[in-house]
């Protein structure tokens, strides 16, 4: 009862890397909080799977463990996660902010009548008091967001209902081992009872899932190209640049739509969050969503033929002029002076 | 294989995607009454995938529903100018407030109201809030499978109907029964453009409350084609209770909301004359950012 809850998404016998972020921040909200962390996983041949889990501070994994669970389908899973938290009545419960969790937690939110704030970028708890009847809420979930397209940050609260439930995107959160030899308990959780043939109307019917190549993520370095770099072709450039210099090639939203750039590289609000040593942003003008997932970046160097572009006010270093011209004099220089 | 009935989730939004100068206030904030109002992006994505089925299944119907204010039934003939057939506007001060919860629980009245039907389409999201909620909550509500994130309707069958969907990494294809609740999202094919023999029939289409204060002539109009009014729902229309709505039935409440406003760094502009871009990769160079 009372505790915090991580839903932890699962692909091919391994928990994905939203939710090994997300118990690591559950972890913190939970010793906050003076409670326990608890997981929560569904899937298919689940066996062993509590070593990728403890380590992260879990004090409770709940288990169901059955073919007809995976892949997932949203069903059976909100049938699942709808009675546990029923039974088990969490104060918290996190999820990926992802194509599954943003399909699952609208549902349990809707059927346990309770509130849920997608992708936030931060989770605190503090307190609150009600202006108009000064009633005092103590330790609530701070579901931090930004909104209306990034213009403006707020903080959310459900002081009234439980679970408090929020989504994160993946990259947001840190990934952060609590202890290696941690152990926990582990639940089987009697699904059974909540689940009708109608949870599985559904069929997945082909998936293909592309392995991830790439991770901009964690990219010490970073050249970004957006629409201004102008075609594919072009993005070779960029491609030559952070191969000297040891990094990944990330895009603007405008570069994933123009064909460019793959999306599993796209940086900003509906991307990935980085904050590399180094982010070059190639014909990029800076709008406020792209800003978001990279203005934590240690050094910013813009390049861009517009002086005025908004990015060069968040850049410590602005070239103003053509990119073609310019990332092969980066180069050049480069290749003469290191070893 | 017969028409379908489908229904189309809209929502006008202030366009928070090219904020412009005249947008910004001088303190770096967005002044949000400056934004021109649109049909939320992905509701077009949306809009489009019921157009396909109607081409494709003749004897189809596509009906709007869109929950907001009064000039909301601009989307509604919006969608009619391209190849939907009616529309509903869910208008009341009582929705005032509402969050995702109250939002889906007013508008799963109100299809609830318009059954039966074969599909709901709604976009993933909009793009003043990005929260994804309301299409899979309005499905929770009627009781209904969902498929979200959808990026096309392959085929629609006597009882079933087969999905592609996006995923982070990758697409999975789904089959599923009738009805059903689908999010589409924006990788799917952009919408058509206004249809000139659709905008010219529904040029007059208006709302109740847009027919206030009109001449009698263009009551008269109205009264002759039926086809060109845009219907209105309130509160009591979908009997709705009140507890549900509004601030009331929002169990989600905004404690505080900050200006983004980003802090300039001291930025050194450089030219490109070979000086400057050696100076630089000179100085990063040696502070081992890179190298
Ligand atoms: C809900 C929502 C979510 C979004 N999420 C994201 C997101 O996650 N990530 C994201 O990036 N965007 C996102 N966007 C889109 C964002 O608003 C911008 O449209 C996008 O970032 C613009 O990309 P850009 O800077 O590459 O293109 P543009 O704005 O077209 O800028 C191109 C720049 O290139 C410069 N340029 C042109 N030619 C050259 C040249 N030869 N040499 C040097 N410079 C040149 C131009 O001066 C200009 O500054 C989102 C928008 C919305 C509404």
């Amino acid at each position: 009862m009372d505790n915090v809850f991580v839903y932890c998404e699962i692909e091919e016998g391994k928990i994905a890397e939203v939710s090994l972020e997300l118990l690591s921040k559950g972890r913190s909200l939970a010793t906050r909080q003076n409670c326990s962390l608890e997981a929560v996983v569904i899937g298919s041949g689940l066996k062993d799977i509590e070593k990728q889990i403890f380590p992260y501070g879990v004090d409770v994994l709940h288990i169901a463990d059955d073919k007809r669970l995976y892949p997932y389908t949203t069903l059976p899973h909100a049938a699942i996660v709808k009675g546990l938290f029923e039974q088990e009545k969490p104060r918290i419960g996190l999820f990926g902010a992802t194509s599954v969790g943003r399909d699952l937690a609208p549902r349990i939110a809707s059927a346990l009548k309770c509130g849920l704030t997608a992708d936030c970028t931060e989770l605190e708890i503090g307190n609150h008091t009600e202006i108009k009847t000064k009633k005092e809420f103590r330790d609530l979930l701070y579901q931090i967001r930004p909104a209306f397209g990034g213009n403006i940050i707020a903080t959310i609260i459900n002081p009234e209902t439980r679970p408090q439930l929020a989504t994160v995107r993946e990259g947001v959160m840190k990934n952060e081992i609590h202890s290696t030899g941690h152990k926990g308990d582990i639940k089987e959780i009697d699904y059974q009872k909540w689940l009708s043939d109608d949870d599985f109307v559904i069929k997945v019917i082909e998936r293909h899932i592309e392995k991830s190549k790439v991770n901009i993520k964690n990219a010490g370095i970073i050249v970004a190209g957006g629409y201004g770099v102008g075609s594919k072709e072009n993005f070779k450039l960029l491609y030559e640049l952070a191969g000297v210099l040891g990094g990944e090639v990330a895009g603007s939203r405008a570069a994933v739509d123009g064909g460019f750039v793959e999306h599993e590289r796209q940086v900003g609000q509906t991307g990935v969050t980085v904050r590399p040593k180094l982010y070059i942003a190639c014909g990029i003008s800076g709008q406020i969503q792209h800003r978001a997932g990279m203005d934590q970046s240690v050094i910013i160097i813009s390049i861009n033929n517009d002086p005025g572009a908004p990015i060069n006010q968040i850049a410590d270093y602005t070239i103003v002029g053509d990119l073609t011209e310019i990332i092969p004099k980066m180069i050049k220089y480069y290749q003469k002076n290191t070893k | 294989m017969r028409g379908l009935k489908i229904i189309v989730l809209a929502k006008q939004v202030p366009d928070t995607r090219n904020v412009g100068k005249d947008a910004m206030k001088a303190d770096g904030t967005v002044n949000r009454a400056a934004l021109p109002a649109i049909f939320n992006p992905e509701d077009l994505n949306a809009l489009e995938q019921a157009l396909r089925l109607k081409d494709k299944y003749p004897g189809t119907t596509i009906t709007l529903l869109t929950m907001g204010p009064g000039r909301a039934a601009e989307i509604i003939r919006e969608a009619m100018y391209r190849g939907a057939d009616n529309g509903y506007l869910l208008t009341d001060r009582k929705f005032a407030g509402s969050d995702t919860l109250a939002t889906s629980y007013a508008l799963s009245l109100a299809i609830k109201k318009l059954s039966p039907f074969d599909l709901v389409i709604t976009g993933r999201q909009a793009i003043d809030g990005d929260t994804a909620q309301v299409g899979p909550q309005v499905a929770e509500k009627l009781d209904l499978p969902q498929i979200t994130y959808a990026e096309e309707i392959i085929s629609v069958g006597k009882k079933k109907i087969t999905v592609k969907r996006r995923l982070e990494r990758g697409v999975e294809t789904l089959e599923a029964p009738l009805p059903l609740v689908i999010t589409v999202h924006s990788s799917a094919p952009e919408c058509r453009p206004r249809h000139a023999k659709y905008t010219i029939k529904y040029k007059h289409a208006r709302s109740l409350g847009e027919l206030q204060d009109t001449s009698e002539d263009y009551l008269q109009l109205q009264k002759d084609r039926p086809y060109l009014l845009i219907n209105e729902w309130s509160v009591t229309d979908i009997d709705a209770d009140l507890e549900q709505l509004g601030l009331s039935g929002s169990p989600t409440k905004v404690k505080k909301i900050e200006n983004v406003v980003f802090t300039s760094r001291e930025t050194r502009v450089l030219s490109p004359a070979d000086d400057d871009i050696d100076n630089l990769m000179k100085e990063l160079i040696e502070g081992h950012t890179i190298g």
